[in-house]
């Protein structure tokens, strides 16, 4: 079963900015997905939508062939994980109160944390490689530091699809191989990952699949050699062939 | 691996906790010891292991100072707490208790009741009791009246920082209608009510702290179990709901309690200000943590040190004065936040 998996969805905001429509698609798990468009196609809203952060206009969503209106957000939260753009609101945060703040789906009333908690937390900064700043607080971090504190508190969350909207944005070259090539092991460890991108050349090297979004067109979805070596990326996304070889 | 950091920290929090209790005690005991009559300290033991001889002086303690050093503590740690739940919720450090309007509420209650009271005749001819439990019950309902607005408004906005506009726009407005019904009275009922404004600790009988004290402990414990959600509104209400927070339901919480925990301490002690503002930032000075469980109980005992200080010192020890409490949280609170703003380049750092 995909584990998600979307029908005839539209995306927009209410009353007539449609972004997309009949969108029909689905994520398997270890899947490592990109989402590609130009700036202003409804990338970040689609994964909004797809977060339950912002209302449908219409269709289906279903997280592990459940529809996605039917789950409390609680329940939301322990299927999906999400890194969005931009720092977080307060940076006077500790890295470890950021990354345990990953476990509240599944901590008491007073979110205290249990040693099942403490073990996923410790497992999420193995995993990220950032035991080093174990304890600094966010504003002492460089953006790819911080970039990857924040994957590290959605692994945190132990969900079995993470969703991070431009995790490559505002960093350097070897920061955006480091943290591409983190999220590649993630998924061959099991869990579904999309992100969206604007790295084209770099993500083709360890996205599964891409799901392609262009102004009033229908999504173009395929493996990322295929649809660059045949150029039907170039072609759909307005650019020359010999750009992306 | 996270165990050893945990550790560490928690051993530091411990300790601040700790230094503020025994403080805290020292206070209680130094408010009790200072006020226009001369008591001297060792009269205060002996009235406390139970021989003393002194009628007068024992019936000052007990009618008198002890109530307002339960006054002073439950209104500075009310006012603190509400403070850093509204920095929090708004992600503003220079938010505080009353930055919804209600303490504009609470005064417009009590200026209808002092300004229309004459009109319509002799209500303000009540003396003692009577009186207080009016101005009580007028603060109380105009500034619960100013919540159910905001409260209203909040379920139909998703944003938060829009909530905090029409939160100061309500405040403003009310202001304005407490300046038209002053600018229509005569002078004595205008006095009545800048003396309201000027807050009270001393004026609460042990009637009205028994009403008091179940509101405020009740809501103390209230802010303690919102410590997860306030948590989690720190990096963001999207990334807040991403982990499964049900963002309105926390905000209309939050507000309710601080809500409370300010409406109730500016009905029975009138508006003191600063203690909300400055307070949460010196917690955070003194143990620096995002983590509002361990946050909020050093805000509230430090709320509660802080006031009972303000209160010694609008005292004036040794002397027969008092000064107005409003007045003495401001003239230290101000400069403070004054130094905080200069000392700190990025003032979002301190949220």
């Amino acid at each position: 079963m995909d584990i998600l998996e979307t029908i005839d969805l539209k995306i927009g905001y209410p009353p007539s900015k449609v972004l997309g429509q009949n969108l029909n698609l689905s994520c398997s798990s270890g899947e490592l997905i990109g989402l590609i468009g130009q700036n202003g196609v409804g990338k970040s809203t689609l994964i909004r939508t797809i977060c339950g952060l912002q209302p449908k206009l219409g269709g289906m969503i279903k997280l592990n062939g459940d529809h996605l209106t039917d789950k409390n957000p609680n329940a939301i939260a322990k299927i999906i994980s999400v890194v969005l753009t931009g720092k977080p609101q307060s940076l006077n945060l500790s890295v470890l109160e950021l990354i345990a703040l990953g476990r509240h789906p599944y901590s008491g009333w007073l979110g205290k944390l249990r040693s099942e908690d403490k073990s996923k937390i410790d497992d999420a900064i193995d995993q990220m490689q950032i035991n080093y700043l174990m304890g600094k607080r966010l504003y002492e971090l460089s953006d790819g530091q911080l970039q990857k504190v924040m994957i590290a508190r959605a692994l945190a969350q132990d969900t079995p699809l993470i969703i991070l909207d431009e995790p490559t944005s505002h960093l350097d070259l070897k920061n955006k191989i480091e943290v591409l090539n983190l999220l590649k092991s993630i998924s061959d460890s099991g869990k579904s990952i999309l992100i969206s991108t604007h790295e084209i050349q770099l993500s083709a090297r360890v996205c599964d699949s891409y799901w392609c979004m262009d102004f009033g067109k229908e999504m173009l979805i395929g493996q990322p050699r295929k649809l660059i070596e045949s150029g039907a990326l170039q072609a759909y996304l307005h650019i020359p062939k010999e750009t992306l070889i | 691996m996270i165990q050893s950091h945990i550790d560490a920290s928690t051993k530091k929090w411990r300790l601040s906790l700790v230094t503020l209790i025994l403080s805290l005690g020292a206070c209680s005991l130094l408010s009790i010891s200072f006020g226009s009559v001369n008591i001297p300290f060792s009269f205060i033991i002996d009235h406390f292991i139970g021989n003393s001889d002194n009628k007068i002086w024992s019936n000052i303690i007990t009618q008198f100072r002890i109530p307002k050093m339960y006054t002073a503590i439950l209104a500075g740690s009310a006012l603190a707490v509400s403070g850093l739940q509204m920095q929090t919720l708004f992600r503003n450090p220079l938010a505080g208790p009353f930055i919804l309007g209600i303490s504009s509420g609470a005064g417009l209650g009590v200026a209808l009741v002092i300004f229309l009271g004459v009109w319509l005749g002799g209500f303000i001819e009540m003396t003692g009791i009577g009186r207080s439990w009016l101005l009580v019950s007028a603060a109380a309902l105009g500034s619960f009246l100013v919540l159910g607005v905001v409260l209203v408004t909040s379920f139909r906005l998703r944003n938060t920082v829009s909530l905090l506009i029409i939160g100061l726009m309500f405040g403003s407005a009310v202001s304005a209608l407490v300046s038209i019904l002053q600018y229509f009275s005569q002078a004595e009922n205008i006095q009545a009510y800048v003396i309201w404004t000027f807050g009270s600790l001393g004026s609460l009988s042990w009637s009205e702290l028994y009403i008091m004290l179940p509101i405020i402990i009740l809501s103390l414990a209230m802010s303690i179990l919102l410590s997860k959600p306030l948590n989690s509104l720190l990096i963001g209400d999207a990334y807040a709901e991403s982990v499964g927070l049900n963002l309105k339901k926390t905000r209309m919480l939050i507000i309710i309690n601080t809500s409370l925990l300010a409406g109730t301490i500016t009905a029975f002690c009138g508006p003191i200000a600063f203690i909300g503002l400055a307070i949460p930032h010196m917690a955070r000075m003194l143990y620096n943590t995002g983590n509002h469980l361990l946050l909020t109980p050093l805000t509230i005992l430090l709320g509660a040190i802080a006031l009972l200080i303000f209160d010694i010192i609008s005292q004036l020890p040794g002397s027969q004065e008092t000064l107005p409490i409003n007045a003495i949280t401001s003239l230290f609170g101000a400069p403070f936040v004054i130094w905080l703003i200069l000392r700190k380049a990025n003032i979002n750092y301190t949220v």
